[in-house]
């Protein structure tokens, strides 16, 4: 437990310090995430504690997202000015994004099932 | 009142705060049916907001405490890698659609946000803290300073879009006639980042998994992808 919280900050400053260093737009944490699926498909195996602490720390992941959102307090004066045209703009582009993602997978894969298909067949 | 002066700063009161009006909003929720309307992000949130007004608490003073709670939010996204492992042999054989998908859903995400956004006459400051709106909250943050938007107004936003996603995403795959976890969870990662995915494994590790992938692929090519765009378009 200790020994795989450990590693997934070990992993998440090795990423801060590559992101530092290259100075690349990305948070080091995305960077870090990387290196640690990389670091598993070498090992092959992920370990009992690693496993324990990640999943732990991903059943509270929706409770990290709250203070950032409690911020939203400083600028009531502007939501209350332009609430409509934002919630307008949030719900189009959600619900389009939505659509299209789910829809060109859906697109996608029904034509490679029928590739592999045909390819048995031939 | 000398107890509640001294107490009004220190971090434990805030993390407390946060995590009881968190585990009422999950409960609140949970009577309601998990409804997404009632998502406990957002419920939690304006809780916390109605405690900080009623004790006159800044949200500086606020975030002293809370950012202790937002600090696991790098090694909780650096443990995706985990669910993402156990999945990498579906993740292979369906690369090349989930990066055509992921690509043309972050564009779209954030196209669309700006050309609603014109169209309804929204202040530029506002605009550009709505540009990163589907991308998970650290990303986002650090694209909207960037950018030159407001970075806590482009953190609540990224909230609500994450509550308007996990809301909207049932229906689409019913309208699509989607069962597939996988794509279920990609495309609620792509549009509703870390919410999207947290909702997603309601639908099983797998679904869990993809919506992790999709989070950590739309935002780095959008932290990427953003910042040009903004200045092809002459905003900012």
């Amino acid at each position: 437990m200790v020994v795989g919280f450990l590693i997934l900050i070990a992993c998440q400053l090795m990423g801060e310090i590559i992101v530092f260093s290259l100075d690349i737009p990305v948070p080091g944490a995305v960077v870090g995430m990387v290196l640690l699926l990389i670091g598993l498909m070498v090992r092959g195996e992920v370990e009992r504690g690693l496993r324990t602490s990640a999943e732990g720390l991903l059943s509270i992941l929706p409770l990290m997202l709250v203070p950032a959102g409690v911020g939203l307090m400083v600028h009531f004066q502007l939501i209350a000015a332009e609430w409509v045209a934002i919630l307008v703009a949030l719900v189009l582009s959600t619900f389009v994004t939505l659509l299209l993602v789910t829809l060109l997978l859906k697109w996608m894969n029904a034509r490679k099932v029928k590739d592999d298909a045909s390819e048995e067949m031939g | 009142m000398d107890l509640w002066m001294h107490f009004q700063t220190s971090p434990l009161v805030w993390i407390i705060v946060t995590i009881l009006a968190f585990m009422f909003a999950s409960w609140v929720n949970k009577l309601a049916g998990r409804t997404p309307m009632l998502h406990p992000v957002v419920v939690g949130l304006l809780l916390i907001i109605g405690v900080l007004k009623l004790t006159d608490t800044s949200y500086d003073t606020y975030k002293e405490g809370a950012q202790f709670i937002s600090f696991l939010l790098g090694p909780a996204v650096v443990a995706l890698a985990v669910p993402l492992y156990d999945n990498l042999a579906r993740v292979r054989a369906m690369l090349i659609p989930l990066l055509v998908a992921c690509i043309a859903g972050a564009l779209v995400a954030a196209l669309t946000a700006i050309a609603v956004g014109i169209w309804l006459d929204l202040s530029m400051q506002t605009l550009l803290s709505l540009a990163p709106k589907s991308v998970t909250t650290p990303i986002a943050i650090g694209i909207a300073d960037k950018i030159g938007g407001y970075p806590s107004l482009t953190a609540g936003l990224v909230l609500i879009t994450g509550a308007l996603g996990c809301l909207m995403s049932p229906y689409v795959c019913k309208l699509l006639r989607v069962n597939d976890p996988a794509v279920r969870g990609f495309s609620l990662g792509v549009a509703a980042h870390a919410m999207g995915t947290a909702y997603a494994f309601e639908y099983g590790a797998i679904a869990g998994a993809f919506g992790g992938l999709a989070m950590g692929m739309t935002g780095t090519f959008t932290a990427f992808m953003l910042p040009p765009l903004i200045s092809l378009l002459g905003l900012g």
